[in-house]
């Protein structure tokens, strides 16, 4: 197997372009989840939604890269990318100042499976392990995986737990999830192998939202607040 | 106006109501949907003389039956070669006719095709989700899955007897088995050897297919490097290769980002030939620069271009 020093060493060049089919570029700034490498994905989103080159389509920022979609008609990946580098070298003047929302949570024990679980591997009271959750200082890295599922990190270190060995079915929308650093609200209901530790009454995703369907942008920064099973039961409205 | 009322009287998995689809919200984790094949479902509303985008009906080898129980309807049927009986008529999909109170319409898998497009001379009513009828099928956000006994409605239904008659099956909605691909984004995960593999070897589709992807059986594609990359963007056509060295070529519903390597990645104009394969059909992928990519993909676009135009 080839050290991973070595890989690094030869492709160490950041950002990295590469070409994806005939209508693609994916820029990669790096290989780690880190929020200094993440602050150059939101600089350069904002400067390529701000100056759409022809030919333009759609971007989607994640962790530490960044995908450009573009028509083959009009456009190609070698003009994409000379577009992106030089939309690069003043691009963070166009990063919007981050939203902070709040999400309600209920930490309930039946609303919290797993609360009693990352508490005995941590050795914190499961009261410890809410304070510590509710203490993070959480950014939205990006979306993935299904509509809405916001991949947030700051979860203190405290309480970081690796994914579980197999996932769990069924697991209800609104459920907050914890793995690693990431944090997840989730807006439908699906198999996790995260652990959960609260339900939020609070919509990350609106279906029924045209105008804004979505609670967050990539890079807002988000804090949860404890509420009662009353308060959950009331529902989103606080 | 004029209003016809079918109803569902079978339908089997996956046959779920699609338009062109909603792009540009995968920065919210949402990908565009929209039909499989996207030429055949052009074809079906062009060949009746709708605009390119409306709603359809997309059919699976599950299949569908539908019964009109008020009003009357011309509709097209494109893609694959389905086996079309309607009233007593019996012959394939690439048809236009019409439909009337009283008659039964089925569509089931015939010789080749996985999926096939019913589009009608009118409105398909059909729920929306972000501007969009198309159903994402993980959430079933949009116009939704057919159900047994449920009703479709056609506003401002017409009846265009003078549209009726075959549809052209163009090249590019027939079956292709040798799929263009571009490597990478994330081939650094793979030696030479193991890229040789994915351009020279035999693949071969498996049931594991859905609107999601399609899980291939061959040669294992395994990771020379260890697997440690943050999630990243995936687009429709990317070749996702898991843990254990098998490969998923991800399709129109796909999650929006991964953390397995995307070896290489289909041309998007490959695709709509790639969906109409069957599991158990062998593919071979062939590699070419993004530079042919791009020539390919404008060829491709001109083609399909030339020949909706001949049908309008």
């Amino acid at each position: 197997m080839k050290g991973r020093t070595e890989l690094t060493a030869s492709e160490s060049a950041f950002p990295r372009y590469k070409a994806v089919a005939a209508h693609a570029v994916l820029v990669e700034f790096g290989e780690e989840i880190d929020d200094r490498v993440h602050a150059r994905v939101l600089a350069l989103d904002a400067a390529v939604c701000r100056f759409p080159f022809p030919g333009f389509l759609e971007v989607v920022p994640a962790y530490a890269s960044l995908l450009v979609s573009f028509d083959p008609v009009v456009t190609d990946h070698r003009s994409v990318k000379a577009v992106l580098a030089k939309l690069g070298e003043s691009a963070d003047v166009w990063t919007a100042a981050p939203a902070t929302h709040e999400v309600r949570v209920c930490y309930d024990e039946d609303m919290a499976p797993d609360l009693a679980a990352v508490s005995a591997v941590t050795g914190l009271s499961p009261e410890e392990v809410v304070n510590a959750h509710l203490a993070g200082d959480y950014k939205v890295y990006m979306y993935g995986f299904a509509p809405g599922y916001a991949y947030l990190a700051g979860v203190p270190e405290a309480i970081q737990r690796p994914r579980k060995e197999a996932a769990v079915r069924g697991i209800p929308s609104g459920s907050v999830l914890i793995a690693g650093p990431q944090c997840l609200v989730s807006t439908l209901t699906m198999p996790t192998g995260w652990w959960i530790i609260g339900r939020s009454p609070t919509a990350i995703l609106d279906r029924r939202s045209d105008s804004r369907p979505f609670l967050f942008d990539v890079g807002d920064r988000v804090q949860f607040k404890r509420i009662s099973r009353a308060e959950f039961e009331a529902g989103d409205t606080p | 106006m004029s209003e016809t009322v079918l109803v569902v009287d079978h339908v089997g998995p996956l046959v779920s109501v699609q338009d062109v689809g909603r792009p540009s919200y995968m920065r919210y984790g949402v990908p565009a949907s929209g039909p499989m094949d996207r030429l055949s479902f052009a074809a079906a509303n062009i060949a009746i003389g709708n605009p390119s985008y409306l709603s359809a009906i997309e059919v699976s080898m599950g299949g569908l039956t539908l019964d009109c129980v008020s009003g009357e309807v011309t509709f097209a049927i494109a893609g694959g070669g389905f086996i079309v009986q309607h009233a007593d008529h019996r012959g394939g999909s690439w048809i236009v006719s019409t439909m009337r109170a009283g008659e039964r319409l089925i569509i089931r898998p015939g010789h080749w095709g996985c999926w096939t497009y019913l589009a009608f001379a009118g409105r398909l009513s059909a729920p929306t989700w972000l501007g969009s009828a198309s159903t994402h099928a993980l959430s079933g956000f949009g116009g939704g899955r057919l159900e047994k006994a449920a009703a479709l409605t056609i506003t401002e239904a017409e009846v265009r007897s003078e549209r009726e008659g075959a549809i052209p099956c163009p090249v590019g909605a027939r079956p292709r088995s040798e799929l263009k691909a571009v490597l990478g984004p994330q081939d650094r995960f793979f030696d030479a050897g193991t890229i040789e593999t994915l351009f020279s070897a035999q693949y071969q589709l498996t049931d594991a297919y859905d609107r999601m992807g399609v899980r291939l059986r061959g040669p294992a594609l395994s990771l020379s490097a260890p697997l440690s990359m943050p999630s990243e963007p995936i687009v429709r056509g990317s070749i996702q290769i898991s843990g254990d060295g098998v490969p998923t070529v991800l399709l129109a519903d796909h999650q929006t980002t991964g953390g397995y390597p995307k070896i290489a990645t289909v041309v998007d104009a490959d695709l709509d030939a790639f969906v109409q394969l069957r599991p158990r059909d062998n593919v071979t992928f062939r590699r070419i620069t993004p530079e042919q990519a791009v020539e390919h993909a404008r060829s491709r676009a001109s083609v399909n271009r030339r020949y909706l135009a001949a049908l309008g």
